[in-house]
């Protein structure tokens, strides 16, 4: 039962986290790999807030969403945008910008900056306390996670199926130049999806750090996570990721009650190689993935 | 082992690309040493044909066999080292290198090092002269010039070029006459008439009917993915079905 | 006012890249020279440049060439593949790991372990890269990213190879000038090996893939197969960096699979100039010196390299080197029009 229980709050976790990696690589087809770095920036800002400008937490959760929102769309219009269609370009570049975040976060001694290193710096939960589940003890924010989750992946579907703008991320993820055709501006709509999928990065750190600490090191294992879903799910499919999301969260939590924690690790890398090997289109992608061009 | 059966045989092959089917239960059997042509107006699933036969596409149903084995789904690199290449109507050959260059690519081939037995000598001297059998003047320094700076027959030949350095026994042409004009064609048809004789088995997909049907023993027509006819080129222009195809049906 | 004049830059090939550019180019000394002039001043350049170190300055020139190494490794496979490799620091790891263990579980001397790390480390990075050079670019991209951040979370959790201590007491080369003139000499041959490969029969290949894989794949070649050959070599070296780096502090740690050695490679790749094989080198042997002068700053040297790399990659994608190469080459005048 514990194993239920917590195997769904890690399973959500990981769909949060790769659920805003997705939408832009599949709208824009740009793999962001400043993903993660907005993720602990995000929680970073949020902490600035509440700590030294003594925001209220409500509060403070908009403003660094809103930041984050921004900071995706200024990625893509400054840099990425000049980058479109050179795909080595594109991943160095956000490469690079994944790391003067993350890297910049942990300089210490510039300015007085003094850095995010070390577990001193952690997000109070958004809902303190514990309740009782099924007979096992769970935090209030590990629910709020699930809930969250839930919400988010329900939302978006919303959002993609009934809204104009949603529609429109639709049609360039399904065919680009057909959009284009119809009228949808693609750089529009891939600034919309940097921004959007920002922002569900700030999200899922804010709902996910109060767990843990603070570090840069998180943005770099984040982005791996997030990585990991979308090859397992297949790279480019909302469903897959979901589903991957919860194929990992539970068999990594099933290999620690069985293994111990250490071989988390070694799990995931198995179960991206062997997915690579008999299945490389990923569990729900589309076969014609695979091969450059027909 | 295979000198009764069919040299390529495709048994009730279907593709489909999303909604559309490209190509529905066609079958069709091709014997060693012939020529077939492969007509029907645009659109009607012939490059999928070619796509499919030579790996590059896997058929959603359907078997293809080649020299007696079931190359279906194989990856179109194996199919080639078995002796069954193609070429393609979009061409883009090394631009800046000397035209000779790529053909390096096909000698450089398992089957080419195989039949030739180890060590090839110089690879380079091999491919210029394969491209001055097939009509680049050596004396003109034509295999030298950088592929770029081609004239288009000279690019359709260099394309049936990389073909012949592979050795093939089947090659599948996807319209090669495209684009030529019709004294280039002509200069061209002795080219093929004479891999005839050296023992290749050809299929042309083309447009150009009347410089096809010089060539073709067998003429297969399709039309919406399906084949409609198949037999002598002279038949089958008789075949009401294939002129409604062309033609469109009659008003009166 | 006077109709507007406006100008152009105009460039012309000089009167003497034009005599050497055919056979005739042998037929006099000053053409010779024009041609060698670069390579010589790259070459002697290099290998006088340990005599007016000093010794901290020369280490940092051993640091320099691994880097270089790798930063021909990325150039080989992102123009001449077709492949983004992120992640370098898995060749540098898995041969500075297996090289440094060699020595330490059995004793033989650096020597011998260096050669065997650089083949053991490019067999293993590899094979464990194959899974992803039959799909598209991206995949690779992404795996060789992951592949070294989960080798330091493997040892560290399950405390294999020393975990997060590493292992000292490894034995080091001799002396300093044969660290600092193996590194070098092996940097220049490994860019010669290159740039012969790359003009030869498999650097047509691999420019197939790269250009029309159909037409390489109709022509009886199998991709995947290459492409395997090609991140082997350039795995080679970067698992000969990694295992003369263990030799060179000796002592082997999880920093062997650090961020570094897959980030400022690409700084250095792209700044040198992609595509020209002797621009990385060139790159890293800036790059490198300039990264150690800010180490006081902490990680505000990779910051900076991070900038240095998307400002090039934005605003001058051609790099360093094919400026150079204009300028050599061709001069270069307003007019106007």
């Amino acid at each position: 039962m514990e194993i239920l229980i917590y195997g769904t709050v890690n399973s959500v976790t990981f769909a949060l986290i790769a659920v805003g990696f997705t939408l832009v690589y599949g709208v824009a087809r740009v793999p962001n790999f400043a993903h993660g770095s907005i993720y602990v920036l995000s929680g970073f800002l949020t902490y600035t807030f509440i700590k030294d400008l003594s925001m209220p937490y409500p509060l403070a959760v908009i403003v660094t969403l809103l930041i984050a929102a921004a900071i995706g769309l200024v990625i893509y219009r400054l840099i990425l945008i000049r980058l479109r269609g050179l795909p080595t370009s594109e991943i160095i570049a956000s490469f690079a910008v994944s790391l003067i975040i993350l890297e910049g976060l942990r300089m210490q001694g510039i300015w007085g900056f003094k850095g995010f290193i070390g577990p001193f710096y952690m997000l109070p939960p958004f809902i303190e306390g514990k309740v009782s589940v099924f007979g096992v003890f769970v935090d209030y924010q590990r629910l709020l996670i699930i809930a969250a989750g839930f919400l988010v992946v329900g939302a978006l579907w919303f959002f993609t199926h009934y809204t104009k703008v949603g529609l429109k991320l639709r049609a360039i993820a399904q065919d680009e130049h057909a959009a284009m055709m119809l009228g949808i501006h693609s750089d529009r709509t891939a600034m919309i999806s940097m921004a959007i999928g920002s922002a569900l990065a700030g999200l899922a750190a804010l709902l996910i750090l109060p767990l843990g600490n603070i570090t840069a090191e998180a943005g770099y294992k984040v982005l791996i996570y997030a990585l990991a879903v979308c090859i397992i799910g297949g790279l480019g499919s909302w469903g897959g990721a979901v589903l991957a999301a919860f194929v990992i969260g539970f068999a990594m939590k099933i290999s620690t009650a069985l293994f111990g924690a250490m071989w988390e690790s070694v799990v995931l890398v198995g179960t991206i190689i062997a997915i690579l090997l008999f299945r490389p289109s990923g569990l729900m992608g589309r076969q014609k993935e695979l091969e450059e061009r027909v | 082992m295979e000198n009764n059966g069919p040299f390529l045989s495709l048994k009730g092959v279907s593709k489909a690309f999303g909604g559309v089917q490209a190509v529905l239960d066609v079958s069709f059997d091709l014997y060693k040493g012939e020529i077939l042509g492969v007509i029907g107006p645009n659109g009607s699933g012939k490059t999928t044909l070619v796509n499919l036969t030579s790996g590059f596409i896997r058929p959603d149903r359907g078997t293809v066999s080649f020299k007696g084995k079931n190359i279906t789904g194989q990856p179109p690199h194996k199919i080639a080292n078995m002796g069954l290449t193609r070429t393609f109507q979009v061409m883009r050959p090394y631009h800046s290198l000397a035209a000779f260059k790529n053909l390096i690519v096909p000698l450089n081939s398992p089957r080419v090092k195989r039949t030739r037995g180890g060590r090839l000598g110089d690879l380079d001297a091999v491919a210029i002269d394969i491209l001055e059998d097939i009509g680049f003047e050596r004396d003109a320094r034509v295999p030298y010039k950088p592929a770029g700076s081609l004239p288009l027959g000279y690019l359709k030949r260099l394309e049936l070029g990389r073909c012949i350095a592979l050795q093939p026994e089947v090659v599948l042409c996807d319209e090669i006459f495209s684009g030529l004009s019709m004294s280039e064609i002509s200069s061209l048809l002795p080219l093929m008439e004479r891999l005839q004789m050296e023992g290749v088995t050809l299929v042309m997909v083309e447009h150009r009917l009347r410089e096809l049907f010089r060539l073709a023993d067998r003429v297969m027509v399709m039309n919406f993915g399906e084949k409609i006819a198949d037999g002598p080129p002279a038949e089958v222009m008789e075949d009401p079905e294939v002129r409604r195809a062309y033609m469109g049906r009659e008003t009166s | 006012m006077e109709g507007t004049k406006t100008r152009r830059k105009k460039r012309l090939d000089r009167s003497i890249k034009v005599r050497t550019e055919g056979i005739y180019a042998l037929s006099s000394w000053s053409e010779i020279g024009y041609l060698m002039f670069p390579r010589a001043l790259l070459i002697v350049g290099l290998l006088i440049l340990p005599f007016f170190l000093d010794l901290y300055w020369q280490r940092v020139i051993c640091q320099a060439g691994i880097y270089a190494l790798l930063a021909l490794a990325f150039d080989f496979l992102a123009e001449f593949v077709g492949l983004v490799c992120l992640g370098g620091a898995l060749f540098v790891g898995a041969g500075g790991y297996i090289s440094g263990l060699l020595n330490s579980t059995f004793g033989w001397h650096p020597l011998i372990c260096i050669p065997m790390g650089t083949i053991g480390g490019a067999v293993f990075s590899t094979v464990v890269l194959i899974p992803a050079l039959r799909l598209r670019g991206i995949y690779f991209a992404i795996v060789s990213f992951m592949l070294p951040l989960f080798a330091v979370y493997i040892i560290i959790a399950l405390s294999i190879f020393g975990g997060t201590e590493g292992i000292s007491a490894l034995d080091t080369l001799p002396n300093t000038w044969v660290e600092i003139y193996l590194i070098l000499s092996v940097v220049l041959i490994a860019l010669f090996l290159v740039r012969r490969l790359v003009n030869e029969d498999m650097g047509l290949i691999l420019r197939g893939v790269k250009e029309n894989d159909q037409a390489v794949k109709a022509s009886g070649i199998s991709i995947t197969n290459y492409r395997i050959r090609a991140v082997f070599i350039a795995a080679l070296l970067g698992s000969f960096g990694g295992a003369y780096l263990s030799h060179l502090y000796g002592w082997l740690g999880i920093s062997l699979f650090s961020m570094d050695f897959s980030i400022l490679p690409i700084a250095a790749a792209v700044m040198g100039g992609l595509g020209s094989l002797a621009g990385p080198v060139l790159g890293a042997l800036i790059l490198t010196p300039l990264s150690e002068a800010l180490r006081g700053f902490g990680q505000l040297r990779v910051v900076v390299y991070s900038v240095i790399l998307i400002a090039f990659i934005v605003y001058k994608p051609e790099g360093i080197m094919s400026w150079l190469q204009r300028k050599y080459q061709q001069f270069e005048h307003w007019e106007e029009v």
